[in-house]
């Protein structure tokens, strides 16, 4: 469709009305915290959404992670063995038999039926973490590829404290991300909802039912 | 394609139907509210519509520019890249694709560019079967209905009709009205189709030209879902989506969300810059990026009316329209309802066909103060009344005086006769105020929820003539 491309080009460049660009942009001030205040901006926005919070210091977090494990009776926990959690979740319950933690290194297209229906609930690294608004923000991997925040019921995400931003636009601009964009870039804030019947809030449509995030302080 | 607007008896009907007026009623006051409450600093909700309105205005002055450089981005990214001028060859394009895989399901994230393309009835017609993911969509399907509103398409619907529908189609499952467990059942019935679709379909919230990204905004995880399982992702988006950087993203995501629903943040946002990689382990491996054209490139080329290219549908502008609120969506009978609808789609059909749309306005105004990228909706619907009486075939638009009523013309000729003629004029006024009881009691429609207008005995001039003051 080359010819579809000629002439939508050339009506448009034919065509271009004059008119003023606006001269300077307008400045939007951004908003800022100190880093207490930044974490429970984080929590407000993130629970205001229903997604559970849990801020916890570095030592501690594998034995959160167990008792939330148990608490929310998941059948399995799918994590990557490879990936930034690998080695801590594989330790965790080095001694438990049987163990919830489960991982699978083929491609997704090979083990689709068992991650759609047999999974309860995945865990995954969250790279950056955004105050204002309350949102994870993930680059998934190899390792953790992005149907695991996507399909199982239950996503687990586990974010370092000082990775948390003030606003999405300084993270693009202090992380250069124009030069570095992923396959997929992720902004996850809250479980899946919706309100499209009568207006009223239901969460757990198509993506997670529940989202559990561990902070890292 | 749209057809000619039977507006007036579609309004009529709605007007007469309680139950969409209370849906709507209610649905509209309370997006209102929650998008006041999201905006409590007033001062950052005005710079934020600046920025966004500079950011989309910028993107339009460059747009051929920026789509060719959108093109190149994204072809070097491996997403493949295809332009249609018109709903058909776009329809023709996406039946390609489906071909060249064997692909007899495609399912669909919410996307107002597909519904423009009618591409559902175009792919069943060509055996494929279409199946959207959107609950309110999916809803929409399910009772074989265009949606009523760019954000919220089952809005007309309450709960206990949708409880009826699903109980219709799904005989199995136990009836419920309850929200949630409606919700849980959609959630389950559509879970196996994500698993065994072969291709996906999405619309386009933003498209960045600096790196050939397809950003997408959603709540739900279908977007998601239709983005990533699928072996092959089918992105449809009009041209004007085009944004120059992604330091442009940012400001129009503050914006969006709190001016659709008045959520800070919508629960996914999700950008895509290319199909999977070799090492990759999920996501499409093919994704195409769709441009259509359809009349767009065509009101470019007005200075004035090319604002209405900058809108992001957020639909705030009909949650705050009196009449969108009365009649609701379907009554305007295009894809786009409510005020920016009034102004996009007649551009697009025709002012001889769609023309009539431009007049369903109070003029309140309440749409232009609202919309987050400034579109002068008022101003602009003002413009589009003008064009579609107007003569002198210089303009762009498309159907231009195409709805000029040679009555009404020679009316408001004979009314500016008068008024520049201090002799006729006072001659008429005399004659308005002498014969005023030959006004007749029924004056069509104005009388049938009115009383007529009765001139007065004395015209204002006479009155203030007799009070001493004279001008002359
Ligand atoms: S015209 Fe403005 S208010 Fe209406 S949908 Fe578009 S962006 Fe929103």
């Amino acid at each position: 469709m080359s010819e579809a491309r000629t002439n939508i080009l050339r009506r448009l460049s034919a065509g271009k009305p004059h008119f003023a660009a606006p001269a300077a942009a307008t400045r939007v001030p951004l908003a800022r915290w100190d880093v207490p205040g930044r974490i429970d901006q984080f929590r407000n926005k993130m629970e205001s959404v229903r997604a559970e919070v849990h801020v916890t210091v570095r030592d501690r977090w594998p034995d959160l992670l167990k008792s939330l494990v148990t608490e929310k009776q998941l059948s399995n926990l799918l994590y990557a063995p490879n990936g930034p959690l690998g080695e801590t979740l594989s330790q965790a319950w080095r001694k438990e038999d049987p163990s919830p933690l489960i991982c699978r290194n083929e491609a997704v297209d090979e083990w689709k039926e068992e991650l759609f229906f047999n999974i309860g609930g995945a865990i995954t690294a969250a790279r950056w973490g955004i105050a204002e608004t309350g949102s994870l923000v993930l680059w998934p991997t190899t390792e953790e590829p992005r149907s695991f925040s996507l399909v199982p019921p239950v996503h687990i995400a586990v974010l370092e404290a000082k990775d948390i931003y003030d606003t999405f636009a300084d993270l693009v601009e202090q992380q250069n991300w124009h030069l570095c964009m992923p396959t997929n870039a992720l902004l996850i804030s809250g479980p899946s909802k919706t309100a499209d019947i009568e207006q009223t809030l239901a969460y757990g449509v198509h993506g997670p039912i529940e989202l559990i995030i561990i902070v890292i302080t | 394609m749209q057809q000619k607007v039977e507006f007036h008896d579609r309004a009529g009907k709605a007007l007469h139907n309680p139950q969409i007026r209370s849906n709507f009623r209610y649905a509209m006051d309370g997006l209102m509210l929650k998008r006041l409450r999201s905006f409590p600093d007033l001062d950052e909700l005005n710079r934020l519509r600046l920025r966004s309105a500079e950011i989309r205005a910028n993107a339009l002055a460059r747009l051929p520019e920026l789509l060719e450089q959108l093109e190149a981005r994204c072809r070097e990214n491996g997403i493949q890249v295809h332009w249609a001028e018109t709903a058909e060859q776009a329809n023709e394009i996406v039946l390609g694709i489906m071909n060249r895989h064997g692909a007899k399901l495609l399912i669909k994230g919410k996307s107002m560019v597909s519904e423009e393309m009618e591409l559902n009835h175009y792919l069943e017609q060509h055996g494929i079967e279409c199946l959207e993911s959107d609950l309110g969509e999916y809803i929409l399907q399910l009772a074989g209905e265009p949606p009523s509103h760019i954000v919220a398409p089952a809005i007309h619907k309450s709960r206990q009709q949708v409880a009826q529908l699903f109980k219709e189609k799904f005989p199995d499952i136990p009836y419920s009205d309850d929200v949630d467990t409606l919700t849980r059942n959609a959630r389950d019935i559509l879970r196996r189709k994500f698993y065994e679709a072969p291709v996906g379909l999405s619309g386009v919230n933003f498209a960045v030209a600096e790196t050939g990204t397809i950003c997408l905004v959603e709540n739900e995880g279908n977007g998601r879902m239709c983005t990533t399982i699928p072996p092959v992702h089918i992105a449809v988006t009009g041209i004007e989506k085009v944004v120059e950087k992604l330091s442009d993203v940012p400001p129009l995501l503050s914006i969006l969300p709190r001016s659709a629903t008045g959520q800070h943040i919508t629960t996914y946002f999700n950008m895509i810059s290319s199909p999977r990689k070799p090492d990759e382990k999920d996501g499409p491996d093919e994704v195409h990026l769709l441009l259509l054209d359809n009349g767009r490139s065509h009101i470019y080329k007005d200075a004035e009316l090319i604002a209405t290219l900058r809108c992001i549908r957020c639909g705030a502008c009909m949650n705050h329209c009196p009449v969108y609120a009365r009649i609701g969506g379907h009554a305007y009978g295009t894809t786009i309802p409510g005020p920016i609808g009034s102004i996009l789609e007649p551009q697009k059909a025709g002012l001889d066909q769609l023309g009539e749309l431009a007049t369903a306005s109070t003029l309140c105004g309440a749409c232009g103060e609202v919309c987050p990228v400034r579109i002068p909706i008022p101003e602009l619907l003002n413009r589009l009344r003008f064009e579609r009486v107007r003569q002198d075939h210089t303009g762009a638009t498309r159907g231009q005086g195409g709805q000029r009523d040679p009555w009404e013309a020679r009316i408001w000729k004979a009314w500016s006769w008068v008024h520049a003629n201090p002799m006729l004029y006072r001659l008429s006024m005399r004659m308005a105020t002498g014969l005023r009881w030959l006004l007749p009691n029924r004056l069509g429609p104005w009388t049938s929820v009115r009383t007529a207008p009765r001139p007065a005995a004395k015209s204002l001039h006479t009155l203030a003539r007799e009070k001493g003051f004279d001008h002359e």
